[in-house]
Parts: C-alpha cells; structure tokens; sequence
C-alpha cells in the first residue's frame, strides 16, 4: 500500500469524513433527461457564484481601507495599481451580478415546476430568505464602492427607511450610524456587507442544502401527476427505487459543466468590461451627482419614479412587504395539486408578469424619461430656422429657463413633458401663454421668472414651431416613445 | 425490561445510530466510534438528567444575554449617544464657499459677500463627525439672500428620497437628478414627486460671517 493511499486511510479512520459524504454522493436523485435536467443546475450555479464571491471578497478585503476617509483612495489603488486589482474587482461585480441573476433563474424554474410543493416548503422559505439576503449583499456592496454614488444611494436608502412609522428616523439613523453620512457610515456596512450577511447567508444555504439532501432532488413535473401530502413520499421512494441515478455523479456532472462555464463567463466579462467606474469622490458638498442603483435594482428605482407621488410612502413600505409575504405565504397555502407548468395557468400567467414588468421596468430606468435633462445643450440655428430676432432670443429662453430640460423640439431636449417640435401648429397665442405662466400637470409656473419681453420672444419662438408636417400629434406621439 | 421497575431505554437515542456501519472499500476494519449504546436509567438519573438540561440551557441563555446585550447597545450606539448633539453652540457652523473651479474657498463667507437675490451652493463640515470621516464630513446647503435682513438656507436633499438638488439660476429653479423633483426658489414643490417643500437649516450671523445650524440630514418622514 502506498503511503498516499496509507494517509488517506489514516485520515478517514481518525476523521470518518468519506464515510459521512459518500451516502450523500450516492443518494439517489431523480432521472432527467437532457431537456429537464439542465433547468437544475441554477441553484448549484448560486452556490457558486457565492463560492466565487466569497474569495474575490477575501482578496479585496486585503487592500480595501474601510475608512469612511480612505475607502475611496484605496479602491483608486485597487483599480489603477495594484497587480490584478482591476480583474479582482470586475469579478467580484459580475459574480455578484451572476449570483443575482441564477437566484432570479433559480427561484422562478423552482416555482414553475411546483417543486416548493410538499415536502420541500422549508427549502422555499429558506430560498426566499436567501434572495433577501443576497439583495442585501448586492445593496451593501454597490455601498462599498464608496464613491459619490455610493453616499447618496446610502441618503436614498435612509430616505426610504424614514417614511416608516413612528420608528423611521430611528432606522433612518441606524443606516447613517448617526444623523447624517459621516465616519461611522462605511464601517457599519462593511461590517454588514462582509460579516453578519454572509454568515447568515452560509447558515441558510447550509440549511438549504440539508434540505435537499433529506427531500430529495424534485422530479421533474408530470401532466396529470398532482402532488398529495398522504402519498407524496411513498410514491417519490418508489421513483427512485425503480428509476432513480446516483447525486454524483449522474445529476452533478451538469453542475460542474455549468460551473466552470459560470466561472468563465464571469473572468471574460471582468476582463472585457472590467469593474463598474468610480465615480467622483464620496464628498457630499459635490451636487452634482445622479445616484443610480447597479443594475439588479434599476428596476426598483423606475418604480420609486413611476408611482403616483401620493401613494410612495405606501408602495416604500408595502410593495417590499407584500412581495415577501406573498413569497413566504405561497408553500403554505400552494402545497399540494398539479406541478407542471402546462396545468398551471396562473403560476405560468404569474412569472411571465413579474418578467415583463421587471425587463419593461429596468428599460424605463435605464432611459430614465421622468428626469428633466439638466445638460440639454443650446438648440442649434439649423433648428431654430429663424432669422427673426424674437425668436432667436425666444430659443436661447428656451434653453436658459430650462423649458429644454423637460421639453424636446427636433432631435434635442428631454422627454419629461409633450414635445414641442410643432407645438405653434396646436396651440395658440393665449394658450401658450397661460401654460407658460401657470404651469400644471407637472410644468412648474414660470409667472414669476419671466420678464415680459422675455414671455414675447418665448412665445415668438413656440409659436414658430410649426414643423414640416401636418400631424403633429402622430409626431409627439413617436417622439415620446424613444 | 420489566414494567414495574419503570426502567426505561434513553428515547433520545435513535435505532439506527446503534446500527454498525457497512465497512467502506478502501477503509481498514475499524472498531465502531459510534458509542451510542442504550443507557439504562434510575428514575434519579431521569430527574438527574432533566435538572442538568434545564440549569444548563439557562446558564447558556444568561452567557448569551450578557455578550448580546452590550453589543446589540454598541451597534444602535449611533441612536442613543449622538456625540455633540446635547451642545447647540457645537451646532453652529461657518459656511464656506466654492471658487470657479469647484474647491472650497478656506475664507469663511460672509453676508456682505452676497447680493440680495443670490441663491448660491456653501458648504460646511458635519460637527458630529469623526476624525476618519474625511471628505464625508463635508455638506452642503443652498443659501439664499432674500433681503437685506433676511437668509434662508434649504436643505440640499430632496424630499422625496434624498438625492442632492441642483439650482439652475436661469431658470430659477431646484432640480433633482433622481426622480425628476423640481422646486421653486423659495422651495416649493414644483413638479415631480417630492411631497414636501425643501426643509431649511437655521442661520445666523456672527461678526459679519454666516453660520447654519447642522442638524444632519433632514429626510421625509
């Protein structure tokens, strides 16, 4: 015998650790085919995704300064000097960003094969808990990138927290570490983002996958074939004495293929994209800033534009709310009865809504409609076609008094308020003028701001907005859509 | 095992963990390390037993409430002990303004610096901060001359959730990058969906400087 062969029999006689794993690797799963089988592998793609956060996190933490004062110098360091820092970095966003995605993946196969159903409730909630906590990881660690961005998503979380009642300036003060952003504020989240949520989230995924282990792998759904808590477990051990395969390594050989893709995907992209930008310092007496979440919760910030300003206070607090509950609630009360998709209607009519609203929801917060486009530029004379001096001054008011910001002719401004383009051949002279002075539906008053020659060129250069065709509405109508 | 004696087997042991273990390939014979024999209790060892559970799960929950008591108390500390708070004069702070080229001029700013109608960004330092807190410990207001006598400094976060306002002075407006919030200049809502007006600091002048009152971060409630 060899002395390898010799240690390791020594090892697992003081330790019995094969002993422990082998019945799990040869626990029998279910047979899938090529066509079910391969919808597995995002729970294990999670997991390691995770693994991957997990060591890039390690190697950043040996360089990164969680100072308040320093973070934002020693993640320059990062990116620009140290040897392999930029990789390290865009690793660590796109497993973030993988890991996000495959729990998404994950959470919505579970739920349209109706493998939450019984006897693996446990293993949904303790899913649903999971996807809180990864969007905590997500949340926290777009903060640690402490730039300017960084401090006023950290003012935009506190703001969200503070419209809770009675307790909301409390909360809102836990997440600054004080009344304002100040020294204590990095430090409570890197203590967050590195060590209270990812020991929660080990104890979850290890419990987890306990559960897997002691449920066993869900067979892939039947038509006909409805789930009953009475017959449930019977007729599952018959499935695998019958037809059941080995976990290991019939059911894991797609994971470890789906891993290594993972791992690769994840390096190619760091490589070529390379980490997310630091924006300017994290100096909160520099105004002008655009905090934007990362993209995982860009759908969320079209929502917090979109709501009709009189309910935000309920859909900040109860939109979240509900949406867990509801996901908490479902095993509970959905635990029995038919699990494929196909014999679903409402399950199917379910996720196809929620993805529609996300992917409609983050192309409205990517193009984001609702902001008044502060850096419009001047409109140029080819757009102006005017050699009237009324109107010449009438579209430099137009730029200067911010009407542009809002308000797009031609090609230029934005596409917060009805576009102007041919707004001479819709409105008249009075018109003009009363929307001008008192503003409504959204268009602030502008009685107060305009002298009275100023209002006459304004008024000059809109009424000279006729444009080329005849349909101005159809014209607003396309303009609006881009 | 007779009834009469009330002897019992231990129910906390399971059937299968006496079961011996099937010999793994490759594994020398080993002794079983599984020493999970029935035991054979007295009625003393059972109220033996149960006494040593419960006195031992209480000990354990005192020695956890003695470690999370205080360190739940040193995480919310930023709630209960806000450091200079107490002091209002600490309170008070010089403004400063920023140059054409965006840094701070390190000349306090006084009134006779700016015209009546002015609306222009100053900043400040946060009086709480700690030493580390670097350029975070820096804020900014909007400060506005309304009359001879009369200054108002609005708050730079937006009622809605908090992003940093802009002024725009040609047309006379704040504006928000976030959610498309727009305020007037005496910090009315105009358009978007803030729900309150811009909140104010205090202000005051002291030998000609100006001074606010940083209070922190004033957000919707």
């Amino acid at each position: 015998m060899g002395i390898i062969r010799k240690s390791a029999d020594w090892a697992e006689d003081r330790t019995g650790i094969a002993a422990a794993i082998k019945p799990i690797l040869d626990h029998k799963v279910p047979r899938t085919d090529w066509k079910s089988g391969w919808w597995y592998v995002f729970g294990s793609a999670v997991l390691v995704a995770f693994i991957v956060q997990v060591i890039t996190g390690i190697a950043l933490a040996t360089s990164y300064v969680s100072s308040s004062g320093e973070a934002y110098n020693s993640l320059k360091y990062i990116t620009n000097e140290a040897f392999l820092g930029n990789f390290m970095r865009g690793v660590h966003y796109f497993g973030a960003s993988a890991m996000v995605l495959f729990v998404g993946a994950h959470m919505l196969h579970v739920y349209l094969i109706g493998a939450y159903k019984f006897p693996r409730e446990m293993q949904w909630l303790s899913g649903v808990v999971l996807l809180l906590l990864t969007l905590a990881m997500g949340f926290t660690g777009q903060l640690l990138r402490w730039d300017q961005n960084a401090v006023w998503s950290v003012v935009v979380g506190a703001s969200q927290a503070s419209r809770t009642p009675f307790i909301g300036n409390i909360l809102s003060q836990f997440i600054l570490a004080g009344n304002t952003l100040g020294g204590a504020t990095l430090s409570r989240f890197f203590s967050f983002h590195v060590f209270f949520i990812p020991a929660l989230v080990f104890g979850f995924i290890g419990f987890h996958l306990y559960l897997v282990i002691r449920n066993g792998v869900s067979e892939p759904p039947e038509i006909g074939k409805a789930v009953d808590p009475k017959t449930y477990r019977k007729e599952y051990h018959e499935l695998l004495e019958k037809d059941g395969v080995p976990f290991w390594p019939d059911a894991l050989w797609r994971d470890a293929v789906f891993a290594v893709i993972l791992i690769v995907g994840v390096a190619i992209l760091a490589i070529i994209f390379g980490p997310p930008l630091l924006d300017n310092p994290p100096d909160p007496s520099i105004l002008r800033a655009a905090p934007r979440p990362d993209w995982y919760l860009l759908w969320y910030f079209a929502v917090l534009a979109l709501v009709p300003p009189g309910i935000t206070t309920f859909v900040i607090l109860l939109f979240p709310l509900v949406g867990f509950a509801a996901l908490f609630v479902l095993p509970i009360f959905a635990n029995k009865g038919e699990r494929h998709p196909l014999r679903r209607p409402w399950a199917m009519g379910i996720v196809l809504m929620i993805v529609i609203s996300i992917i409609t929801l983050w192309i409205a917060g990517d193009a984001e409609p609702w902001s008044p486009k502060i850096d419009a530029q001047p409109l140029p004379i080819q757009v102006v076609a005017s050699k009237d001096p009324g109107v010449v001054s009438g579209a430099q008011l137009f730029n200067s008094k911010g009407c542009e910001y809002c308000h797009r002719v031609g090609e230029y401004g934005g596409v917060r308020g009805p576009n102007l383009t041919n707004v001479g051949s819709r409105l008249n002279h009075e018109q003009l003028t009363v929307r001008i002075l008192n503003g409504g539906n959204g268009m602030p008053q502008y009685g107060n701001n305009l002298k009275p020659g100023e209002l006459n060129s304004l008024l000059a250069f809109l009424e000279s907005r006729k444009g080329q065709n005849d349909k101005p509405v159809v014209a607003d109508a396309t303009n609006n859509q881009k | 095992m007779s009834k009469d004696t009330d002897i019992r087997i231990n129910p906390m042991v399971r059937d299968e963990a006496t079961a011996p273990l099937e010999p793994l390939p490759g594994i020398p014979e080993h002794v079983p390390t599984d020493y999970h024999t029935p035991t054979v209790d007295t009625p003393q060892d059972i109220s033996r037993r149960k006494f040593l559970s419960k006195i031992s799960l209480a000990l354990s929950a005192a020695g956890g409430v003695v470690v999370a008591v205080p360190v739940v108390g040193f995480i919310i500390g930023p709630l209960i002990h806000t450091q200079n708070q107490n002091d209002v004069n600490l309170l008070w702070q010089s403004v400063y303004t920023n140059d054409h080229r965006g840094e701070t001029n390190p000349q306090e700013f006084k009134l006779d610096q700016m015209k009546v109608g002015d609306t222009l960004q100053v900043n400040f330092k946060d009086p709480s901060s700690l030493a580390w807190a670097g350029v975070v410990a820096n804020s900014a207001a909007w400060l506005r001359r309304e009359s001879e006598t009369q200054l108002i400094a609005y708050s730079v976060n937006c009622t809605h959730l908090g992003c940093p306002v802009s002024w725009l002075p040609d047309a006379g407006l704040f504006m928000c990058p976030c959610h498309g919030g727009v305020y007037y200049q005496n910090g009315d809502v105009a358009a978007g969906p803030p729900p309150n007006a811009l909140p104010r600091y205090e202000t005051r002048v002291v030998d000609g400087k100006i001074q606010l009152k940083a209070i922190g971060i004033q957000l919707t409630q």
